[in-house]
Formats: C-alpha cells, structure tokens, sequence
C-alpha cells in the first residue's frame, strides 16, 4: 500500500481487473414497466409468510434471524448462570447455593456459552448475513437452515431447562469419565451428552450448508481470490467443525453407550481408560477455541476496512493465516492435558506447537494494525468494541503464551488463572467483536441504528466491568484458588479478590442489560438508516433500508473485492435489473450456482420454500433424543421412526424435482441449466462434505481402538475372543458386491435400462443386508461379550457402527428404486442415486476399514 | 518465544523428575473427598494417614499418585505445580520442600459435589522431627486415658465405625474410610474443613452432610450430644 494515497482512497493496491470475457451491466436500464413487474414478480417468489405460518419460513433472513436471537437468548441464561455463582462466591463459606446446584451452574454456564452461544450466534451470523455478502438470494440449502435451527432450539431449550428440575449435568462442561460414566447416576450428564449431541449433529448441518455456500453460490466473477475475507473465515471455520466435531460425537456416543449400556470404554478395570474420553473431547475443544474465535476476527477483518475506508493489507497473507491457524489448532489438543502424566517428550512438542500458533495470529493482528495505519480511522462506534475486545484478546492471547509453557501450566492449570485467561479470550475475542457486530449490522437487519450514545456507556460498563471481574482472577489463581470450587475457605488470601470479582461481573452484566434495552426499545418513530450507512465495500451492503425479502435486486458480474468502491455505478446497476437474475418469471425462489474456483454461473438452482416440515423433522428428532435421556425407550423409537419418514416426506416432495424445462435464460445473455446432478450440483457436494464429517467420527473410533492398543502390554487381550475372520470377510465381500452394484444401477440408469437398475439396486439391498448380518455373526459366534472388556467392546461398536451406515444405505436404496418407479427420477434427472453412489463409496470405506481393523490387527499381532 | 520456549523446555526436565524409585516413598490415593496416605519407609514399615503429608526438609521424596473412583489431581501451590490422579493408572512426580511449615493442598480436578471440600496440609518438619513422628505413626493406637474417652471407645464399637475406618490395636479395621490410628495428630478434620478438636468431631459426627455435601459417611445425628462429645474425646486422644 503506497504512502500517497491520502483522502478518502478507496482504489485498492490490487486493482479490479476485468477479464476480457468477463460481460458488462446492461447499457440501459429495462424500461420502468417491465421492471415493476420483475420486482412484483420476485416479491412474491421471496414473500415472507404473514401469522402463524411465519415460522413456516425458511429463508436465510429470517432463519438467521431468529437463529441470532435464540443464541444471544441461552447468551443472556448463561450469564445469569454466572451471576449467581458470582454471588455465591463474594464471600467465603458462603451458604447461599448448594454444592449441587452450583455444580450444576457451572457446567451449564460453560456448556451453554460454548455449545450454545460461541459456536451457534456464528453459523447463526452467516446464515443471516453471507448469502447477502456474496450477492446470492439464500443458501443452497434453505430448509436444512430451519431444520438446523428448530433442532438448536429444542436442543437448546431441553438443556437449559434441565436445571429448573434439578437434573441439570454437573460434570463440568468437560465432563470427565468415570465422574461422568459411574458416579454420577441421575440423568444429567445423559442431559448433556444427547441434548448437546443434538445440537452438534444442526452445528454440522449448518456448517455443511455454508460451506457449500460459499463454494458454490457465489456472485459470478468472483474468484477465490476475490471472497471476502469474511467469507473466508466461515470457511475455515466451517471446515474445523466438519473435523473437530465429529470427535466429540464418537466420544459422546462411547460416554453415552457406557452410561446406558454398560461398555466399559472409560472404565479402567475392565480395560477402558479415562483418558481416552480427553483426547477425543480436547481434539475437538482445541480447535474449538479458534472456532469461536476465527469468526470474530472475520468480523474485525469486516469492519476494520469498512472504518479506515482501505481495504484490507494483506489480504493474501490473512487468508493464509488463518488456514494456518486452523490447522495448527489441531495440533495442540494436548495442552489441556499436560497435567495428566503424559510424557516429557509429549508435553515439550505440544508446548512448542502451542507457541506456534501465536505465529498465524499475530500475522493476522498486525495486518489489522497496518490496516488501521494505513487508513485514516473514522472512530465509529463499532470501532470501540473492536479495540476493546482486541486489546483484551491480546492480554488472554499472552496469558495464554504463559499457560502453553509446561512448568507455567503445571502450577496455573485447572486454577482461577485459567478462567482469568479463557475469558479474557472468549470476551475480548468473541463478546466485543458480537457486540460491534450487532451495531455494525443492525441497520441490515432492521434498517435503523441502535444508539450511539447509549453504546458509548454500554461500552464502558462491559470494558471496566470485564476488567474488574477477570483481572483479579490471574492472582486469586496463582494463589491457589482452583476452578469449581463452590466456596473457599477464609482467610486464605481469597476473599477480597473474590468479592471484588463479583463486583465487576454485576457491572458487566448492567452493560450487557443495557445493550439488550438498546436493542428492544422501539423504534417506531425513529428514521430509517441510509443505505450503506458505515460506507462499506462489500455486496451485503446493497440491502435497501428496510430491506426486501429477495436479498438482492439483481446477482451482479463481480471484478474487485469490494465491489461497492471499486466498480462504477455498482449500486444503480444491481438496483435496476441490469445484471443476472432480475426476474423470477415462474415466481419460484432461485438462485444462481458456480464454480468453486472461477464462479462461473453453471446452474440455477430453484431452493425450497416455505414449510413446516422441517419443524415437525426437528420435534421427532429432539423427541428421540430427548425420550432416550430419560430410558424411554418405546417413544424413542417411535420418534426416531416418525423422524425418518418426516425427512423422507421432506426429500420426496421437496428435493430433487423435475423442471418443467430444461434451461432458462438468466439475463446477459446467458442460459443456464436449472437441473444438475453429479459435482457440478450443490447437493453432491453437500453430500460429499457431510461424509467426510462423518468419517473423521468413524476415524476417531478407530483411534479409540489403536489407543487400547497403546495403553494396554496385551491387546486384544489373551483372555479374550476375537471375531471370526471367516465370517467378516464374508459381510465384507457381500457389503463391497452391494457397493459395486449401487454404481452399476446408478450407470445402468443414465442409460435407461430401468429392468438393470432396478435389479441391480435391489440385489444390493439383499446383499448389504445379508452382510450385515454376517457381521454381527461373526461377533456372536466367536462369543465376544461387549460388557466384558473394551477389547469387545470396541469392536462391537465398529461393526454396529457399519451397520448402521449400511441400514441407511439401503434405506437410500429403496427411496431410488420408489423414486424411479414414480418417475421423479429418470435416466437424465438422477440427482438421487447419483448421491446414493456417494454414499456408498463411505459405506464402502468403512466396511473395509472396519473389517480391516477387527480382522487384520488381531492377526497381526499375534 | 524461542526463548522463552527454551526457557520453558530447559526446566521441564527437573520438574518432571520423580525423584527415582527409592525409598521411602509416599502412595497418596485421591478418593471423593479425602486422601488416603500411605508411606512405605525404607526398612519395609508401613502405615497409613489421611488428608496430610509430613516431608522432611532438604529431601526430595517422590509421590505415587492414583484413584481408586474419579480422575483428582494433586496440588500444594506453595511447593510444586500439580499432577492428576487417574484411575488405572499410577502418575508420579517429587516434592522437595526447601523450608519447614505447613502447606496448604486443594485437589485441583473436578471430581463431583465436594471437590471444594477436598483440601489436605502439608507438614515440613525437619529430619530428626520426621524420623520421631515416623515411628510414632508406625505405633498401634494409644489406649483411651480418661473415662469419657473409654466411653468414645465403646461408642465407636458399637456403632460399627470399624467397619469403615481402622485403629490400630483395636477390632476397627475397616478399609472405605481414613485411618483414624493417630487421627489426634493431624492438622485438621475432613479433609482440610474443620479444626482438629474435640468440638470439631461433635461437629463432623452430627452435620457430616452439611460439611460435606455427597459425603459417603452418615452423619451420626442420633446419637445424643454428650455420646457425640465422648466419641471426640476418644479419637481426640488418639494422638
């Protein structure tokens, strides 16, 4: 960036380039007629529902709506969760809370705000605000949104309700086994580990969803290198919980499946080990970190150009920090665990790997500065979050460096300096970026400011209030004041830093009341916001105050990064129809699809509309997993079948439909499909990315298994039987036929031999029935008693795993076979057996490693 | 960071010293909520306490750190940073104390209801003070001294309290709870809550619930005051 650019500069040092191909806005504006009658015909394409079936909606406006506020609501429970224990610890020996309810508080406050709010408000952000960022008209996949949300809402509602009735979970939000798996027997830690499976199974949902989005449903013209930074991160992010997730889900299902069942994954004297459990939970809980965190310095790397009027320094270098920092946070897991035993060398790599993620942050923080150098500030009000929360960030980021370090960590672990520095980081990292984000985004969504006035003192309550609370934390911890301590006895050296912190957290918690006062005072008399009011560059800005339900009057032709400063008469041009899209001619809800590098248009994709049934999907499947928490077995198997044929209802009618015409004109010019299957469609990828979320679940099984192997001199154990081998590589041939003939069918289909597919996809039906069984039976024939030892333990629960994803494949199918019957699928219309034949390839893989792993190492071994 | 990192490396080695495999050596079990103590001296003599450690000065005394129930983790913040105790397995780690006092200790992982009500002491005496107060530990428990004390002695029979906790030279040989051989001697009552004296036990007998929330012991509220005040004497006196 040259020193010469003074005065509002806006050009960026990488200039737009225009590629020669690249087509231009219309010349003229299509007359005024013709464009009432395109804004009618949209408008009722994209019309929001009125009365009840508002909450049919599933459009991204809406759904990332109330999504938004659902989370700031479990936001605000959490911190009240916090108050009361705040309470109880202003003073020593203190009688105000039980020892059982503030166990409970404190595991609900932490599994709140991490599983409820950090994660959540973001996927919550981006469904509201992305699909606007890059000029499309939704997500590709709207209904999966509603359906993600109305899950987080049950989910969501179920856990924290839980404490009303005095079952709440209190095992930390950590929830260490055997705490968790043998001494605690009331349903709270079931509470935790379905409620909270739950809403990890709509976090993926939703991370799958904008992924694709971002990949496939951007404007055209804009490049991989042309996404804005924010879109970025979401990306990273939504790549880390596809990997980070999924171990947890394996650990949830081995505590759950000990906790009802009685496999003794955790339980060292039949083979288990508690440690097993840490691993898994803190290669999701690393990563974790930076997947609340990611998002916030999207938010930042947002607003900080938008404020300094320049765009972004070193955008090159910010996006590859930030992959970095998502890949190196997989490698740091064991920092939470220095204390356990582990080996020197263990504690001496991780450390140096947790230093090294200072790295890529710092890259990122000072390209920040440099922006904020580079640019001339306008001291908004956002602005004032966002230094506050960097500055705090920066101080948890320091403590951190100090905790990172072996000897530091064995005396601050597990003690108030780790609550000091975890919230230092969530608060400056995650609060005052939200909050700068909902003043910098509130006119988007409502089309009005909050006060800035009011900002000012809320600013200065949660800034001082955050300080007065978390700083004397850092000394009450080096004190030796350890964490999850319902009381402290007196004089030792506790009891004012204590009062003082309780102190501080009440006059946090009046900014944050303030702000929640800002937010819902009304604001009837006062004017709408103009348009763009901060300025900024970016496409989401487009929005007219108040704004429409279509997202955007016309998809634009994108050349720079920020389209609003760099392209001439940008706003006019999409306002007036002149770029893609302008119309919905069969007023139906559409949208276009590109490429993943290029964004060249390839599809137009027609997205759902308005439904309930993905609310009624989401009641039977919170109904099956809540039904289970309480060993109701019968009405959880009658909600997980009514879940499955409501979602069967849901694709039938509502997926994979047959256009009336094959193409259609989008405007300049160009024609574009409006049916695709295969890569170039988003549900293949969809599909695709889901899988590799569900593998890395599977993966981290294996390594439960491997992990037995490490920890134990004699595993498998002598004493115990293994499986059959004759029997699994006889389920392994039948389930590899089954998968070679679901990619027969689905080619003896694109060649419309109908007889062919039909027989080929039912023989794989008999076939990976017939496999599964085979599987099972060589478990029982060789007498393996999974409550015995883990060693069978664990290798049940590999095969039922394969089984399981074997049922669903032939549930899969069948739903082809009936499709094709119907005729809603047809030799060039295969969307559905193409993503089958996706499917199977994982089930495919899983089989072979199952039966890899079961057979193979027992024999190697011995 | 390079340096610091070096820094941090350079020192891991002396922290993760566990002082050998020598003699004598200290087992400490970590159970919902106390600590069983069990030392095993160089001339192959046992013996057992709980919820306090006594370290002579100047030596470096290595731990064997486990659980029989729950992961728990060990921390004296004055003299070393802290090690959990996981069940199955058995960590290990040193404590060198370079000055004679008494320390307080907190278990510093999450381990249920009274994980806050979990402390212990550490005691730092010098040598010749520890070898004393060694062997005195190795001796089978005093004989009760006064008449209300005998009574205690009757009452701790009668009330099954052997079943649970052990005084050696008597029929008491249970093995759930602490030791209560030289129970007088020590710091303190339930684990770091109360203080060692008779008025402390009447305490512990009668409210056991209150202090300690989840406590496996029943509290002994129907037994009258004065039976309460013998059956303090007694263990009192076991010093």
């Amino acid at each position: 960036m040259s020193s010469d650019e003074t005065e509002g500069s806006r050009s960026s040092s990488d200039e737009p380039r225009k590629m020669p191909n690249d087509p231009e806005p219309l010349e003229h504006a299509p007359p005024e007629h013709v464009r009432r009658g395109q804004e009618e015909r949209l408008l009722r394409a994209w019309k929001t529902p009125t009365g009840i079936r508002y909450w049919s909606e599933v459009n991204n406006t809406e759904v990332g709506l109330w999504y938004t506020a659902t989370a700031f609501i479990f936001f605000l429970f959490g911190g009240t969760l916090a108050l009361l224990m705040r309470l109880q610890l202003a003073k020593p020996n203190n009688q105000l809370i039980s020892a059982e309810l503030y166990d409970q508080l404190f595991t609900l406050h932490g599994s709140i705000m991490m599983f409820l709010f950090v994660v959540p408000i973001f996927e919550a952000f981006s469904i509201l605000v992305l699909p606007q960022m890059l000029g499309a008209r939704d997500l590709p996949f709207p209904r999966l949104s509603a359906f993600g949300y109305w899950c987080f809402l049950i989910g969501g509602v179920f856990v924290c309700g839980s404490i009303f009735f005095g079952i709440g979970p209190q095992g930390g939000w950590f929830m260490y086994p055997p705490l968790t798996s043998r001494f605690q027997k009331g349903a709270g830690a079931d509470v935790w580990l379905l409620g909270l499976s739950f809403i990890e199974v709509a976090s993926i949902a939703a991370a799958v969803e904008l992924i694709v989005g971002i990949l496939k449903c951007r404007p055209p013209g804009m490049r991989i290198n042309l996404i804005p930074l924010y879109s970025w991160y979401i990306l990273v992010v939504g790549v880390m919980i596809l990997f980070a997730f999924p171990p947890l889900i394996a650990g949830d299902i081995l505590l759950e499946v000990e906790r009802i069942v009685d496999w003794p994954f955790f339980d060292p004297r039949r083979g288990g080990d508690p440690l097993l459990w840490q691993h898994l939970f803190w290669i999701f809980g690393h990563p974790e970190v930076y997947i609340v965190f990611l998002p916030s310095v999207a938010l930042v790397a947002t607003m900080v150009p938008t404020f300094t009027r320049t765009p972004m320094v070193g955008y090159t270098w910010v996006v590859l920090s930030a992959i970095g920092t998502g890949f190196i946070s997989f490698g740091l897991w064991v920092h939470h665990m220095f204390t356990t035993g582990l080996p020197g060398i263990s504690l001496g790599f991780f450390s140096a790997a947790s230093q090294a993620v200072v790295i890529p942050t710092g890259v990122q923080i000072f390209c920040f500065i440099a922006t904020l150098f580079v640019g001339r500030v306008t001291y908004r009000l956002p602005m004032l979050f966002l230094l506050g929360g960097l500055s705090t960030f920066l101080i948890g980021g320091l403590t951190g460096v100090m905790v990172a370090l072996v000897p530091f960590d064995f005396q601050a672990h597990d003690s108030y300096f780790v609550v000091a520095h975890l919230h230092s980081v969530l608060i400056g990292g995650v609060i005052f970026p939200i909050i700068a984000a909902i003043y910098y985004f509130f006119p988007l969504v409502s089309g009005k400011h909050l006060s800035s006035k009011l900002g000012r003192v809320i600013f200065f309550l949660t800034f001082i209030g955050f300080n007065v609370t978390f700083v004397p934390m850092h000394i009450t911890g080096m004190r030796g004041m350890p964490r999850r301590v319902y009381t402290y006895p007196a004089g030792a050296g506790f009891d004012t830093l204590n009062m003082v912190s309780t102190v501080g957290a009440f006059i946090l918690a009046a900014g944050i009341l303030l702000f929640v006062f800002d937010v819902l005072r009304p604001k009837k008399k006062q004017p709408f916001s103009e348009r763009n009011p901060w300025g900024a560059g970016t496409l989401e800005w487009l929005a007219e105050m108040p704004d429409k339900p279509w997202g955007v009057r016309s998809i634009p032709e994108i050349d720079g990064r920020y389209a609003l400063w760099d392209q001439k008469n940008f706003m006019r041009d999409v306002d007036e129809g002149r770029f893609y899209l302008p119309d919905a001619e069969e007023e139906k809800r559409e949208t276009l699809v590109t490429s993943p590098l290029d964004a060249k248009p390839i599809q137009l994709l027609r997205v759902g509309g308005p439904t309930f049934i993905t609310l009624y999907a989401a009641i039977f499947t919170g109904g099956a997993f809540i039904f289970s928490t309480f060993h109701l077995w019968w009405l959880a198997l009658a909600s997980t079948v009514l879940a499955i044929g409501t979602i069967i209802v849901w694709l039938w009618t509502g997926t994979a439909l047959i256009p009336e015409k094959r193409e259609k004109n989008v405007g300049l010019g160009l024609t574009l499909p409006l049916y695709a299957s295969g890569p170039t469609s988003v549900g293949w990828w969809a599909m695709l990315i889901t899988m590799l979320g569900d593998m890395t679940a599977f993966v981290s099984l294996v390594f439960g298994y491997f992990f037995y192997w490490t920890i134990h001199q004699d595993f498998p154990p002598k004493s115990e039987p293994s499986p059959r081998t004759a029997w699994l590589l006889l389920g392994l041939g039948a389930l590899l036929i089954a998968w070679a003939l679901t990619i027969l069918a689905r080619r003896l289909n694109r060649r419309d031999h109908a007889l062919g597919f039909y027989a080929a996809a039912l023989l794989g039906v008999a076939l990976a029935t017939f496999g599964s069984f085979a599987l099972i039976e060589s478990l029982t024939r060789a007498g393996m008693n999974p409550r015995a030892h883990v060693y069978p333990a664990i290798v049940w629960l590999l095969v039922v795993w394969t089984v399981i994803h074997v049922a669903l494949g032939v549930l899969m199918q069948l739903y082809c076979v009936a499709r094709r019957v119907t005729r809603r699928m047809t030799a060039e219309h295969d969307i559905d057996i193409s993503n089958v034949a996706l499917y199977w390839h994982f089930v495919a893989l899983t089989a072979l490693v199952t039966v890899g792993v079961i057979a193979g190492f027992p024999l190697a071994v011995r | 960071l390079v340096i610091l990192l070096s820094f941090g490396l350079r020192s891991m080695p002396e922290l993760l010293d566990h002082g050998g495999n020598g003699e004598p050596r200290i087992r400490i079990s970590g159970e919902q909520w106390w600590w069983r103590v069990r030392y095993e001296m160089s001339g192959g003599a046992k013996f057992e306490l709980a919820n306090e450690l006594r370290l002579p000065r100047g030596v470096r005394m290595p731990l064997y750190l486990e659980s029989p129930d729950v992961i728990h983790s060990f921390w004296v913040p004055s003299l070393a940073g802290k090690i959990d105790m996981i069940p199955g397995r058995v960590n290990r780690m040193a404590l060198h104390p370079t000055r004679t006092g008494v320390f307080n200790g907190v278990c510093a992982e999450y381990c249920g209801v009274s994980h806050a009500r979990m402390l212990f002491h550490v005691v730092v005496v010098e040598q010749d003070e520890f070898d004393a107060w060694a062997n005195a530990q190795q001796a089978p428990a005093h004989a009760p001294e006064t008449s209300e004390a005998t009574h205690g002695a009757e009452l701790f029979a009668m009330h099954g309290c052997g079943a649970c906790h052990s005084v050696r030279g008597t029929s008491a040989r249970g093995v759930i709870g602490p030791d209560l051989t030289h129970v007088g001697s020590r710091v303190s009552l339930g684990a770091g809550i109360l203080d060692n004296d008779v008025a402390g036990f009447v305490t512990w007998l009668e409210k056991t619930k209150e202090v300690k929330p989840g406590v496996h012991m029943p509290a002994f509220n129907m037994m009258s005051e004065a039976d309460r005040r013998a059956v303090g004497a007694y263990l009192d006196g076991l010093q």
